[in-house]
C-alpha cells in the first residue's frame, strides 16, 4: 500500500510504525490511502470539496485519532478541509502532521485548513508535526490552518512542530473561546535553516467568562532563515491568558516577534513575554565543563529547548 | 598532581590591561583538601576557571599529573578529570536535572544513581529530577543542582566555587557532610573557594588569595587563627610587598 519513503515520512511526522488502534486515515498524494473507523470515531470523506469530517461521539475516552498527510510527487500543490465535531465530555487524542519529501524541481504545497467544533467539557490533546525532506530544489511549502471554537469548559492542548526541512510556511491559528470556563494551551515549536521563512500568526479570542489561555512558542532560527510571530490574545470577559515567545537566534537569521494583548474587560488579565537571542555562552561553557564540546553543548541546548 | 607555574592573566581594562592574577606558583599533591579563600576580588574565581580551561592564562602554565594542560579546551580537561562547579551557575530552558546529570556522568543515569547524587546535596530526586533547570528553581536549588552534577562527573579533580553560595542552613549543613565524606573517600583532590568556617575546617590546607596573588599557605590551623585574629583591624596577611 505503502512505499518505504511513505512510511519513513509517516514515522517522521505521527510516530506511526504501523496503523495505530483507533481512528486512522492517510492522504498520500491527494488520494485517501488509508482509512478505519473506530467505535465512537467516525470519518467520512467531504462531498463538496477536499477533506474529511470527524465526528467524535460524546464520551468517547481511550481512543485516537491519527490523519497523516504524505506529500511524495514534486509539483503537486494540495488543499484539504478538515473538520473534526468532538462531542461533549470526550476525551481524545488527535495526532495530524504532514510530511512532504521532494526530490524534484517544482515546489510541493501541502495547505491544511483544520476546523475543530469542541463540545461541553470535551478534552482534546491535538498532536501536529511538519517536516519535509528530499535533494530536489523544489521548496517544501506547508500553510496550515487551525481554527477552533471551545464551548463550556472544553480543554484543548494544541502541540505543534516544525523541525527542519519546509522551505515555507504561513500558519495560522484562531481559537475563539466562547463557552465559560473553556482552556486552550498553544505549544508552538519550530526551527528553520538555510534560506527557511516561516511566518505564524495566532488570535486567541477569549469571549468566556473564567477563560483560560497560556501560549508558549519557541523558535529555532538558523543560517539566513527568517522567522515572524503574531500571536495575539483578545480578552472580551473575565479571563487569563499568558503568551511566552522565546527565539534562539543563530548565524544570519533574523526574528521578529510582535505578540499583541488586547483586553477589552475590566477582569481580563492578559501577559505577554516575548526574547530573542542567542544562546547564552554560560550555558555553553557549563556543558563544556561536562565534557562536551562547543558543537555538542549547543546541539544540547537546541535539544532541549524544542523537545 | 596540579601545577601552576608563573601563572598570571591580565583582562582588558578601562585604561589599559588590569593584572587580575600575578605570578602564581602553585603545586598541590592528589587527594588533598584546599580552600581557597581571600577578598573578594581577590582573584579566586579566576584561578579556579583558569584550571578549567574557561579563562586562559596571559602568561605561565599548567599541568594536570605532568601533562601540559595550559592549551588544552575546556571540554577537554573535563576528559581528563577536571570538574568545577559555578558560583553562579546558568538556567536552562528545556534541560532538565536529569539531563544534566546525565550529560555529567555521560551516560544515561538510572533513577537510583541520579537519586544518589541529589540526595548528596539535600535534594530529593522525586521531586526534582523531571524539573526543568529554569527560572523555576530557586538560587539555592539551581545551585545544589550544579554541584550534583560536579559530583556526577566523579572528576579527579573537583573544583566548587563557593558552594554554600545562595544555600539554606539544613541545606549547608548536609553539603558540608558531603564535602567531609568526598574527603574521607580519598578518591578525588577537592578545592573550594569558600568563606565559611565549617567548610574551611574540613580542609587539610588554607590558600589565601588576594591581590591576585597567593598571600599565603598552610595548615587550616595555623592560618585560619591569623586571618580571623586579623580581619577585625585589617589582615596584615593580605599584604603582598607590603602592600595591601
Amino acid at each position: 500500500m505503502l512505499n518505504d519513503i511513505q512510511k519513513h515520512i509517516l514515522q517522521a511526522v505521527a510516530d506511526m510504525a504501523q496503523i495505530p488502534d483507533g481512528a486512522v486515515n492517510i492522504r498520500t498524494d491527494g488520494q485517501k490511502a488509508f482509512r478505519q473507523n473506530s467505535e465512537h470515531i467516525a470519518i467520512t470523506s467531504k462531498q463538496d470539496k477536499d477533506g474529511i469530517d470527524i465526528r467524535i461521539a460524546p464520551g468517547t475516552k481511550d481512543e485516537s485519532v491519527h490523519i497523516p498527510v504524505v506529500l511524495t510527487q514534486s509539483g503537486f500543490h494540495d488543499m484539504v478541509y478538515n473538520d473534526f465535531f468532538v462531542g461533549e465530555g470526550a476525551d481524545v487524542t488527535i495526532v495530524a502532521g504532514c510530511g512532504i519529501h521532494n526530490c524534484g524541481d517544482c515546489d510541493s504545497e501541502h495547505d491544511g485548513i483544520h476546523t475543530f467544533y469542541v463540545g461541553k467539557n470535551a478534552k482534546v490533546r491535538y498532536i501536529e508535526k511538519h517536516y519535509g525532506e528530499g535533494e530536489g530544489r523544489g521548496k517544501r511549502v506547508l500553510n496550515p490552518q487551525t481554527v477552533l471554537y471551545l464551548e463550556e469548559g472544553a480543554q484543548v492542548t494544541l502541540e505543534t512542530s516544525q523541525i527542519r526541512g519546509v522551505d515555507d510556511t504561513k500558519r495560522y491559528t484562531r481559537a475563539e473561546l466562547n463557552g465559560a470556563d473553556a482552556e486552550i494551551t498553544v505549544q508552538e515549536k519550530l526551527l528553520t535553516h538555510g534560506a527557511q521563512n516561516a511566518v505564524s500568526e495566532m488570535d486567541i479570542i477569549l469571549n468566556g467568562k473564567n477563560t483560560k489561555t497560556q501560549v508558549i512558542s519557541r523558535s529555532v532560527a538558523q543560517e539566513d532563515s527568517t522567522q515572524v510571530f503574531y500571536p495575539r490574545v483578545q480578552g472580551n470577559n473575565a479571563c487569563f491568558g499568558h503568551v511566552q515567545c522565546d527565539s534562539i537566534i543563530m548565524g544570519d537569521a533574523k526574528v521578529r516577534s510582535i505578540p499583541e494583548i488586547a483586553c477589552n474587560h475590566v477582569d481580563a488579565s492578559l501577559i505577554h513575554e516575548a526574547a530573542i537571542g542567542k544562546i547564552a555562552g554560560e550555558q555553553i561553557l557549563k556543558l563544556m565543563t561536562l565534557g562536551l564540546s562547543h558543537e555538542e553543548a549547543e546541539q544540547k541546548i537546541l535539544d532541549g529547548f524544542l523537545r | 598532581m596540579l601545577e601552576l607555574r608563573n601563572v598570571s592573566y591580565q583582562a582588558a581594562g578601562e585604561n589599559g590591561p588590569v593584572g587580575i592574577l600575578r605570578d602564581i606558583n602553585l603545586c598541590i599533591e592528589d587527594k588533598r583538601f584546599l580552600v581557597i579563600t581571600g577578598p573578594n576580588g581577590g582573584g579566586k574565581t579566576t584561578l579556579a576557571k583558569i584550571i578549567m580551561g574557561i579563562y586562559q592564562p596571559t602568561q605561565g602554565q599548567i599541568l594536570w599529573n605532568g601533562t601540559d594542560i595550559t592549551g588544552l579546551s575546556i571540554s577537554e580537561r573535563a576528559k581528563l578529570g577536571i570538574a568545577y562547579g559555578f558560583q553562579q551557575p546558568p538556567r536552562f530552558k528545556g534541560l532538565k536535572v536529569r539531563d544534566l546529570l546525565s550529560i555529567a556522568a555521560g551516560q544515561p543515569l538510572s533513577h537510583d544513581a541520579a537519586c544518589a547524587y541529589l540526595t548528596r546535596v539535600g535534594l530529593c530526586a522525586r521531586d526534582y529530577l523531571e524539573r526543568d533547570v529554569d527560572t523555576s528553581l530557586s538560587g539555592g536549588e539551581v545551585k545544589r543542582v550544579e554541584i550534583a552534577t560536579v559530583l556526577a562527573r566523579q572528576s579527579a579533580l573537583m573544583i566548587f566555587d563557593e558552594p554554600e553560595a545562595g544555600i539554606d542552613l539544613w541545606s549547608f549543613a548536609r553539603l558540608t557532610e558531603t564535602f567531609r565524606d568526598l574527603h574521607d573517600e580519598k578518591k578525588s583532590t577537592i578545592l573550594i573557594i569558600s568563606h565559611q568556617e565549617r567548610i574551611i575546617r574540613l580542609a587539610d590546607e588554607i590558600l589565601l588569595v588576594s591581590g591576585g596573588q597567593l598571600a599565603a599557605r598552610g595548615p587550616v590551623e595555623e592560618i585560619y587563627p591569623k586571618i580571623m585574629q586579623q580581619t577585625v583591624t585589617g589582615c596584615n596577611l593580605l599584604e603582598v610587598d607590603k602592600k595591601c
